[in-house]
């Protein structure tokens, strides 16, 4: 039998593998990783709900379903969500106050579909309140330290998915992305994670922030792990509007294809002003390995990138202020002592339960929506939007993938841009284009800079997660900085 | 253009969100902050652009019009703040 102290190290590849032969049990597995949840988690805050009866009774199933000759390669698998999943009886807090209380009366359909495959959920993991951030630090639980520095953010909005991977509490979790909440937070921490194209992955059950951007992805250390469980969990829901019916790509018999004849784009927009030197040489370095593959790089432009984060600060707060409309402190949620009438209700619940970040937001999106400015913001917003898209889809017609850096700066300091909400939303440039114009994304572990991660950002064409899959896991046939520990995990 | 303190007060009640006077002075700072850097896509040219709304330019679908929800009023009720023989209840809205 494998020793409690390894099976933390272990991928979920590796865990199905291990799984089918025996060498230990779904329930053992779920043990040590929950005891090293309780030992570990308090230095990182990545966990707002250990769901540990459930998990162990999720494990016994998964074991007696294998006993009985199922052998699926999910199936005892430790994961855990980001706590905008509803999980049902379970809280789905949204890191905010006002959902505290709030048990979902309901699963996500993600969650039905990894739970169906035999998945055992850990926990509910730490969020930027309603997915608004970029450091997660704006959760009404508190900040999430990053593993591989504690005084520094794990990047957001799906900080706790990333640093509970990172610091092998868990192999795998969801994420979600709606401006680079599950690519920028995997760059910061060393992980793999994916964003797919726009309804590739249902949002039914997946608490709204902003609807025309919002995507629900998988996170885990290597590519491999994640086209596991983007096989599971993506895929046409009828409960979902924008989902897509169209068929899944076998992402898993996709990442063995050979790389020779790729064609790579560098944007060179991506590489301006603004990003971190050393971060660009590393970029570059990874490009070096892929032509060592067979790749060919190009030089390609996106002229509109730079007119994406103000459209974005219109469009998601527009969808956020609409969509957190529902939150009134009636049907369910935060409600405020003594109201003296509705309106009192309301404007109370409101202002008690969401945190400032959330609030700003509200506004702005208010402001922007409101008689007379629809035109100037959200409509010129939404032409932005066709501009950045058309960008892509001229760039696709020259190359295969697109590559770059996923973040301009490391890991930065808890609390260094809190004073000025507008320096942090700078730090979503490269990733925001992606859910404007709808297409996957993906960030993958590219190296170290005084001992932070930095991670490489692979964009495709839309429905091409397989393509972007297959690029990360040959990357990570030939480098091992995927397979790095931060000290003291 | 810049936003006033009046005009943060009634985009905050359009809002439903309550605001303190003293939260107004960094609020209408930060607010304004933001749609300076918002207003940088006024410079952009979008003569003759279609707004693009949906990424992949689809539709609504429709579903047909059968019942598929059976009632679970009892299991959305238990999760909420106050209810009283099926109903919601909020302070007295007629007098």
């Amino acid at each position: 039998m494998m020793k409690d102290s390894d099976m933390h190290n272990l991928t979920l590849a590796e865990i199905a593998r291990n799984l089918a032969e025996k060498h230990f049990s779904a329930e053992e597995l779920t043990r040590t990783l929950l005891a090293r949840i309780e030992q570990l988690d308090p230095q990182l805050n990545a966990f707002i709900s250990v769901t540990d009866e459930l998990a162990i009774a999720q494990a016994k199933a998964a074991d007696a379903r294998r006993a009985a000759g199922e052998n699926g390669t999910l199936l005892g698998a430790p994961i855990g969500h980001k706590d905008l999943f509803c999980t049902q009886g379970i809280r789905t807090s949204c890191g905010s106050k006002i959902l505290d209380n709030f048990k979902a009366p309901y699963d996500a359909t993600v969650v039905e579909r990894l739970a169906a495959a035999g998945t055992v959920t850990l926990g509910k993991l730490n969020m930027d309140e309603f997915a608004m951030g970029s450091a997660n630090e704006s959760s009404y639980y508190g900040a999430v330290k990053n593993p591989w520095d504690l005084t520094r953010v794990p990047g957001g909005s799906s900080g706790g998915s990333a640093a509970a991977i990172a610091a092998r509490l868990l192999p795998a979790a969801t994420g979600t992305d709606t401006g680079g909440s599950i690519r920028q937070p995997a760059a910061l921490t060393n992980l793999t994670g994916l964003k797919p194209t726009y309804g590739r992955v249902s949002r039914w059950g997946m608490v709204a922030y902003a609807s025309s951007l919002d995507q629900g992805g998988p996170m885990a250390r290597t590519a491999e792990d994640c086209a596991l469980l983007l096989s599971a969990m993506a895929g046409f829901d009828a409960k979902d509007s924008t989902s897509v019916d169209q068929p899944l790509d076998d992402y898993l018999a996709a990442l063995s294809q050979p790389l020779a004849g790729l064609r790579i784009g560098l944007p060179k927009e991506y590489f301006g002003a603004g990003l971190d030197p050393k971060i660009s040489d590393a970029v570059m370095a990874s490009v070096e390995e892929l032509k060592k593959l067979g790749a060919t790089v190009k030089e390609i432009s996106l002229p509109n990138m730079q007119h994406a984060i103000p459209s974005y600060y219109v469009i998601a707060p527009a969808e956020a202020s609409s969509n957190l409309s529902r939150f009134d402190g009636v049907r369910f949620g935060y409600r405020c002592e003594n109201p003296v009438d509705l309106t009192d209700l309301y404007k109370r619940s409101r202002a008690e339960g969401f945190g400032d970040e959330v609030k700003r937001r509200i506004m702005v999106g208010t402001y922007a929506l409101s008689a007379g400015y629809y035109d100037a913001y959200y409509l010129k917003a939404q032409k932005i939007r066709r501009l950045i898209k058309q960008d892509f889809v001229a760039a696709f017609e020259q190359v295969d993938v697109i590559l770059g850096p996923t973040t301009p700066n490391l890991a930065w300091k808890l609390g260094e841009k809190n004073a000025d909400p507008v320096s942090a939303y700078l730090e979503d440039i490269y990733t925001i284009t992606a859910n404007l114009a709808g297409i996957p994304g993906l960030a993958m572990p590219a190296g170290f800079i005084d001992g932070l991660p930095v991670g490489v950002q692979l964009l495709a064409p839309y429905f091409q997660e397989a393509r972007l899959l297959n690029v990360a896991h040959q990357y990570q046939q030939v480098t091992d900085w995927h397979m790095r520990a931060p000290a003291g995990f | 253009m810049a936003l006033e303190r009046t005009e943060v007060e009634k985009i905050a009640h359009l809002a439903r969100l309550g605001l303190s006077e003293a939260d107004l002075p960094r609020t209408t700072e930060t607010l304004n902050n933001i749609l300076g850097l918002i207003d940088r896509m006024q410079a952009v040219d979008t003569t003759g652009i279609e707004p693009l709304a949906h990424p992949l330019e689809t539709t609504q679908r429709l579903r047909a019009d059968a019942v598929t929800e059976s009632n679970q009023r009892d299991a959305y009720q238990a999760i909420a703040p106050a209810v009283e023989e099926g109903l919601y209840l909020v302070p007295r809205v007629i007098e």
